[in-house]
């Protein structure tokens, strides 16, 4: 039997979309969602649901698509994912779900991640609000849990609790909420009021939110015991730039990712209106290729850059960035540097960047990541730009770990957890996602709240 | 514990939405371009430590800014923060009346200053920067030390915090630009009279960045100990965007997260200075927009 191709999802055009910040991929129509839910063979092993990490039930919710019962579709993924229109667009789903896809190994594996974002879209277009039939357990409510950071990680906590019974509260430290959902992803990839509906969804389960609030600054940890909470989940997230050390990287024009991203996509600096400075820059360079570097080179052709390119130590294979990703900023013009490792910024004489020189690297044998080293070759060759952007990732946040007396933390900064239920070295005190992975994934994040939802849950009934 | 601002003490988890809102109790102006406000905000209030700053954000489109805390009352709940209007945020906020209520303010932030009995401080405020100098100051009196106080402004109209000076500290010294009050001349001059008699243990400057570097490069043949509290250009204040990068003893370092007080010998401060002035052109057409709008 031969197998249906995948249906594929519009685009704004390229040309286009480099001059507007509206989102690229435009979602299935019905008729396409359809099309594609048919392919799916509701096979009996599920291996979708295994490697989905917040074990969404996959195979259920496409048979309610065939059955054009959109909003039970969408029920089915809220009981394990507080956040489907967000997952549907930035979930690495080739890496996860529909990597163990039967159809995978043909390059054909279902869409999931394209029909969990239709029916996440139909209920906002259609203007209904979806509603969990989970009873709650009122026995619960007089159990407050705080939880510090209210990205994707601090949500999916909030958001289970919340659904069995439990009073939820989450501490923001910036002045708006989502975490890097707001500040790091850019709209054109997760239109902010998309985001805005999954948060206000997440309010409507009962949650407080407050934002402006550092835990481990504005109070302690140990306050928040003091003052009637039962346990704490820390979801604090990234914490300062990973840099190069080398020289020039202080230069004006040097930016790590996260800042000219929260400038961008927090600030919205790209607009003339608003406060927050911009450069416009002639020739971008970002270093790095992962997903946030591909994110700054499509903000920064965006935002007026005439040219961007990427340099990148490895080569093309080892990208560590989503392949939709990287095909997205391929069509939109971003230059690949590849096997070219920077190893200082050049200035002018006002102390402003004006090239990068770079050194060319070759693959060697392969090194702890299971990828081949890249060995410097000893040539060196200067690529002029106005704008540097480093992207290689960040240290987890740093507050909480050094004003929390006796947490346990790795060498390199991340908060050491029980694997099993995500409590850290002090009981009552859970962690997840980058504060303890260091950078990773929205979908990730959210894996290890659903786990120290659980964990927070035994905790309190033990207790 | 805190007290909200209708007089409710309240904990951590009671608190509602709503019952922690940043009104502006009180505002004053100091001089022409300096501007005092007394914010409600109880919970920076109690943890807040001299040399912590906050971030404000006070409106839709406004950006965020650092600014320090100039003095906390826990029992009213309240934070000051004394400002110069310079560009459109500080303009827009000190367009802001009593009562008004600020959009999004964040701290305490920063590593509160090294405070311990070192002997002799002199202690350094430039302009709007002694707003700073003036808790770091009182705490040092605190703390057991000999403070003096040497306040440079350019003309005496500008001078701020004087008298709050006066009330505490062992000495205040006024220098002027135009030789209107105090010293004829620059805050350098009296402190090199201090170093030169010899029993200074300690300095700490905050002022305008080529005041503080002059300072630095004053007493670094005196091997006193210096220490400057830093304003680079910063975003989210948390230790996340990296921002506020300044380089220290050769080392990059985060403002937010690491300072903003920093030993002044090993500050890269021609790195700071071209950092800062990296987007004048902008901010001098967002300041031009915020003049018109305020008329």
């Amino acid at each position: 039997m031969a197998v249906k191709d995948q249906v594929s999802m519009p685009q704004q055009d390229p040309k286009v979309r480099i001059k507007n910040f509206d989102e690229v991929a435009l979602g299935y129509t019905e008729e396409m969602a359809l099309e594609e839910a048919s392919r799916c063979m509701n096979c009996k092993a599920m291996p979708c649901v295994k490697s989905c990490p917040v074990s969404v039930n996959i195979p259920k919710f496409i048979s309610l698509i065939k059955e054009k019962a959109y909003i039970d579709a969408l029920n089915v993924i809220k009981e394990n994912n507080a956040l489907p229109a967000v997952c549907g667009r930035v979930c690495p789903q080739e890496k996860q779900c529909q990597s163990t896809c039967l159809f995978s190994k043909m390059g054909k594996p279902i869409a999931i991640g394209r029909l969990e974002r239709f029916v996440a879209d139909y209920e906002i277009n259609q203007g209904i609000k979806s509603q969990v039939d989970k009873p709650k357990d009122s026995s619960l409510s007089k159990y407050k849990v705080a939880v510090v950071g209210s990205g994707p990680s601090g949500i999916t906590v909030a958001a289970t609790l919340a659904t069995m019974g439990y009073s939820v509260t989450i501490f923001e430290a910036l002045h708006k909420t989502g975490g890097v959902l707001r500040y790091g992803i850019p709209e054109f990839r997760l239109p902010r009021n998309i985001l805005d509906r999954e948060l206000e969804y997440v309010k409507s389960l009962g949650v407080k939110i407050f934002t402006d609030i550092i835990v481990g600054r504005t109070f302690q940890v140990k306050d928040l015991f003091e003052e009637g909470f039962s346990a704490v989940y820390v979801a604090s997230g990234a914490g300062t730039p990973k840099m190069l050390g080398i020289p020039g990287e202080n230069l004006s024009g040097v930016f790590s990712g996260n800042e000219w991203l929260t400038r961008v996509n927090l600030m919205r600096a790209y607009k003339d209106e608003y406060a927050t400075p911009l450069p416009v820059s002639k020739k971008t360079v970002v270093v790095g290729a992962g997903n946030t570097a591909m994110d700054c080179t499509r903000t920064a052709l965006r935002s007026g850059a005439e040219e961007v390119t990427i340099v990148y130590r490895r080569g093309r294979a080892e990208m560590p960035a989503r392949a939709e990703e990287i095909e997205n900023a391929e069509e939109e013009g971003v230059k690949f540097n590849f096997l070219v490792n920077p190893a200082e910024f050049l200035g002018d004489e006002k102390g402003v960047l004006r090239a990068v020189k770079c050194e060319k690297m070759e693959l060697g044998e392969p090194d702890a990541s299971g990828r081949r080293r890249p060995v410097g070759t000893g040539e060196y060759f200067e690529i002029e730009a106005d704008c540097a952007i480093v992207a290689l990732g960040q240290n987890p946040n740093p507050l909480i770990r050094t004003t929390t007396e006796g947490l346990k933390t790795e060498s390199w900064g991340g908060i050491i957890i029980d694997e099993e239920t995500g409590m850290t070295s002090i009981p009552g005190i859970f962690a997840g996602g980058d504060a303890v992975t260091g950078e990773a994934t929205v979908i990730s994040a959210m894996g290890a709240g659903k786990l120290a939802a659980k964990g927070i849950d035994k905790y309190i009934r033990e207790k | 514990m805190f007290k909200t601002f209708d007089g409710h003490i309240c904990t951590l988890s009671q608190i509602e939405p709503g019952s922690l809102d940043n009104k502006i109790i009180k505002k004053r102006y100091l001089s022409e371009t300096n501007v005092e406000m007394i914010i409600n905000a109880p919970l920076i209030a109690n943890s807040a430590k001299p040399g912590q700053f906050i971030v404000i954000c006070n409106n839709e489109k406004g950006e965020r800014i650092p600014l320090t805390i100039s003095e906390t009352d826990k029992e009213a709940g309240t934070i000051g923060i004394i400002f110069q209007m310079v560009g459109r945020s500080t303009i827009e906020l000190g367009a802001m009346k009593e009562g008004d209520v600020i959009m999004s303010l964040a701290g305490p932030l920063g590593m509160p200053s090294e405070i311990e009995n070192f002997g002799n401080c002199v202690v350094i405020g430039g302009g709007v920067g002694t707003a700073i100098a003036y808790p770091v100051a009182r705490a040092l009196k605190n703390a057991g030390n000999n403070v003096k106080v040497i306040i440079g402004a350019r003309t005496e109209s500008l001078f701020i915090l004087v008298d709050e000076m006066k009330a505490f500290a062992d000495e205040v010294i006024l220098t002027t630009d135009d030789g209107s009050c105090g010293i004829h001349g620059v805050v350098t001059d009296p402190l090199k009279e201090l170093l030169e008699k010899g029993n200074v243990d300690r300095v700490v400057c905050i002022g305008p960045l080529p005041m503080m570097k002059a300072v630095s490069e004053f007493t670094k043949p005196y091997g006193v100990k210096t220490i400057a509290s830093l304003d680079p250009i910063m975003i989210d204040g948390t230790g996340m965007c990296g921002g506020c990068r300044v380089t220290v003893d050769g080392k990059t370092k985060f403002a937010c997260v690491d300072g903003p007080e920093f030993d002044a010998h090993l500050v890269d401060w021609d790195g700071l200075k071209t950092r800062k002035s990296f987007y004048r052109e902008y901010e001098a057409k967002q300041k031009e927009m915020a003049i018109k709008e305020a008329k």
